[in-house]
């Protein structure tokens, strides 16, 4: 019978049928950071319970932690608890730990590509929900509660009801600066933040084949946005690539036997998906959310919508009125206060080339308080200075931070204040998401670069072609 | 299996998308326990004012919220729209929800990660269409109490008329809610079998496995 990436993965990690259609689900990889992970200690330690396999486990700090003076300690004491108690649990359960003081520390998703520990056919979890950005390596990877991150602790496994498979293909060539997160967003808007519930999908097309693997990340990233869990991507020779000399891939003694299985990472020709929908990359426009959720976007040029395209009404005025803008108003005039370029979404080396290509020689306008880049790990840090990235961003205005999830969801202190407007490469525009009452538009990095520049909305196109 | 039953008002909230964020703000996240996060569930729409989890003496309510008014306030079956409970992984939605006092959502559909959680915690979901959902709202929002009897056993909600509407729902997520299932001590009992995938497993793909 044929089979899908999913149906493929899924089989190779099975164990047992259980009663109530749920089958065990052997997990690979365990990602675990400061938010998600004490309650799950704690319920191994009332039950006496041990882990099963210290190894699959990786951990760093990340969503609460400060991006700057990091010599001075964390300023926060509540943090600085939830902090400790990571550190407290890894070592005593002698788990390799990322923390503040080590170049490799970084934002979860970032880290676990970065160094390797991500790999094709691999199932991975962490307690958190941009788990699927993982997919974009051909692994089976989604977020999960505490309970889970338990659950996995404890047994290495999960009970699980299998998806659906949905197969979004791709085709076309996406215009100069139009990058994988105006892709996504482009598709969210056109499915809904429903339109993937109860599926895995994976994406197909030369679109896809064309993308770098970072910029399939993003796409993997954002697939929680559109309603599912997982988000997956064929092995192909771009992850061979990006996956070569990296620190914890398989060793020279078993390199070639892993290879040989990588390679069957990818879905049958003419297997049938149970729902199949098709895009044309060349229709995509730098994109712009509008509202307080990612689909409600739009492209840079064109204007909010009006009433009629919306099912609920009521809803539409309340976000409109949330978000401080009027029906109909051009998406090219809203202005901004701050930018955000970074998050899970958009912090890769990749990303802040494009910003800075877009920023050098340019400042920052001065009707914009506050301009931050948060790379994604310390790696992504220094192979940014040696590229002189830093200076161009500095030189220009933008404050130039230590890594960390940051302003994405604002644990630490890079959060919005009420009703302040945010150009961010991030990944939600929910309502206090940035900060309570703070005004989120998700954007790309080079469409973050150019608000920064303009003090507000600007086509990234017209920019680099008028520079 | 033992009869389990809810009854109780109605908290109608009246949209599509209620995501975790605004169920429970991430600055209450920095929490290491599972409980006590009742105060804080709806955070940024009960309150006009903001808090941490070390500074949140005195808090001024939003009146106009739901959640404020009676009789909602005392509710303890919440009612929402499409896709309740999208975003982040944060378990703490669920906790929030159970710790205010809310025993059953209804909603026309619950994103994926949220439904896992709630199931985790016996916290009792029920998918109905939308135009019984829309017709709970309409009925909730404009009569002073609105009140549902929530039968488990039965699959059915009694709703004020004495209407009955009948819902669907496996006999694992019953049982579950019924008895407090210790979900690692289920699984453990498929000690030997896991061990024997892994045995497997180290000869298939030994890259897994230690580093090697």
């Amino acid at each position: 019978m044929k089979e899908t990436l999913y149906d493929k993965i899924w089989n190779d990690h099975y164990i047992l049928d259980n009663d109530d259609k749920s089958s065990l689900i052997y997990i690979d990889r365990h990602l675990i950071h400061e938010v998600t992970s004490p309650q799950a200690f704690d319920g191994l330690d009332i039950k006496k319970r041990e882990i099963w396999n210290k190894k699959s486990i990786m951990a760093t700090t990340d969503h609460n932690v400060p991006t700057i003076n990091r010599d001075q300690g964390i300023a926060d004491p509540v943090s600085k608890i939830q902090i400790e108690a990571l550190r407290d649990n890894c070592k005593k359960h002698n788990i390799e730990l990322y923390d503040l003081d080590n170049l490799k520390q970084g934002i979860v998703h970032v880290i676990g590509p970065e160094l390797g520990m991500t790999q094709p056919g691999m199932t991975i979890v962490c307690g958190d929900s941009h788990t699927s950005t993982h997919g974009a390596l051909a692994s089976l990877s989604f977020g999960i509660g505490t309970s889970d991150v338990e659950h996995v602790l404890a047994t290495q496994c999960l009970n699980l009801t299998k998806e659906k498979n949905f197969n979004i293909e791709i085709n076309g060539k996406l215009h100069p600066y139009i990058t994988s997160k105006d892709l996504i967003l482009y598709i969210i808007g056109s499915i809904g933040t429903s339109g993937g519930t109860g599926y895995t999908i994976e994406y197909t097309g030369t679109t896809i084949s064309d993308l770098s693997i970072e910029s399939r990340m993003t796409i993997c990233n954002m697939t929680i946005e559109a309603g599912a869990k997982s988000g997956l991507m064929a092995f192909d020779e771009k992850t061979h690539g990006y996956l070569k000399d990296r620190e914890f891939l398989p060793s020279t003694k078993h390199y070639d036997k892993a290879l040989q299985y990588w390679e069957t990472l990818k879905s049958d020709d003419d297997v049938e998906f149970d729902r199949k929908d098709i895009f044309d990359a060349g229709d995509i426009q730098p994109q712009v959310t509008w509202g307080t959720s990612p689909e409600m976007v739009a492209s840079v040029d064109e204007c909010i919508p009006s009433s009629e395209s919306i099912n609920n009404e009521e809803e539409y005025l309340d976000t409109l009125s949330y978000m401080g803008l009027k029906p109909k108003t051009e998406i090219k005039s809203i202005e901004l206060d701050k930018v955000f370029i970074g998050s899970c979404t958009n912090s890769r080396i990749e990303d802040l080339r494009q910003a800075a290509e877009v920023v050098e020689g340019e400042k920052v306008s001065k009707q914009i308080k506050q301009a931050i880049i948060v790379p994604g790990s310390g790696l992504v840090k220094a192979q940014a200075e040696k590229e002189g990235l830093d200076k161009v961003f500095m030189n220009a205005g933008f404050e130039w931070r230590d890594p960390g999830c940051s302003m994405c969801l604002g644990m630490n202190d890079d959060f919005l204040q009420p009703y302040e407007r945010c150009a961010s490469t991030s990944n939600r525009n929910f309502q206090g998401r940035q900060g309570d009452k703070g005004r989120t538009h998700l954007v790309s990095p080079g469409m973050a670069a150019v608000a920064a520049i303009k003090g507000h909305f600007y086509n990234v196109k017209d920019f680099m072609n008028e520079k | 299996m033992k009869s389990r039953s809810y009854h109780g008002q109605v908290i109608p909230i009246n949209r599509d998308n209620v995501d975790t964020d605004l169920i429970i703000p991430k600055q209450y996240l920095k929490s290491i326990k599972k409980s006590g996060f009742g105060p804080y569930l709806f955070d940024s729409l009960r309150y006009k004012d903001t808090a941490t989890l070390d500074s949140n003496d005195k808090r001024e309510e939003n009146l106009d919220f739901i959640l404020n008014k009676q009789p909602f306030r005392e509710g303890n079956i919440l009612v929402s729209k499409t896709n309740f409970g999208c975003g982040s992984s944060r378990e703490h939605a669920v906790w929030a929800i159970q710790n205010y006092g809310i025993d059953v959502v209804i909603a026309v559909s619950f994103a994926d990660i949220f439904s896992r959680n709630s199931f985790k915690n016996g916290l009792l979901l029920i998918s109905l269409d939308s135009q019984t959902i829309d017709k709970i709202l309409k009925s909730s929002l404009s009569s002073s109490a609105y009140v549902l009897d929530v039968k488990l056993s039965e699959d059915r909600i009694l709703l004020p008329d004495n209407k009955e509407i009948p819902f669907s729902i496996s006999d694992s997520y019953k049982e579950r809610i019924i008895n407090d299932l210790d979900d690692i001590e289920l699984t453990l009992k498929h000690k030997d079998q896991i061990k024997n995938y892994e045995d497997q497993m180290k000869l298939i793909k030994p890259w897994l496995f230690n580093n090697e």
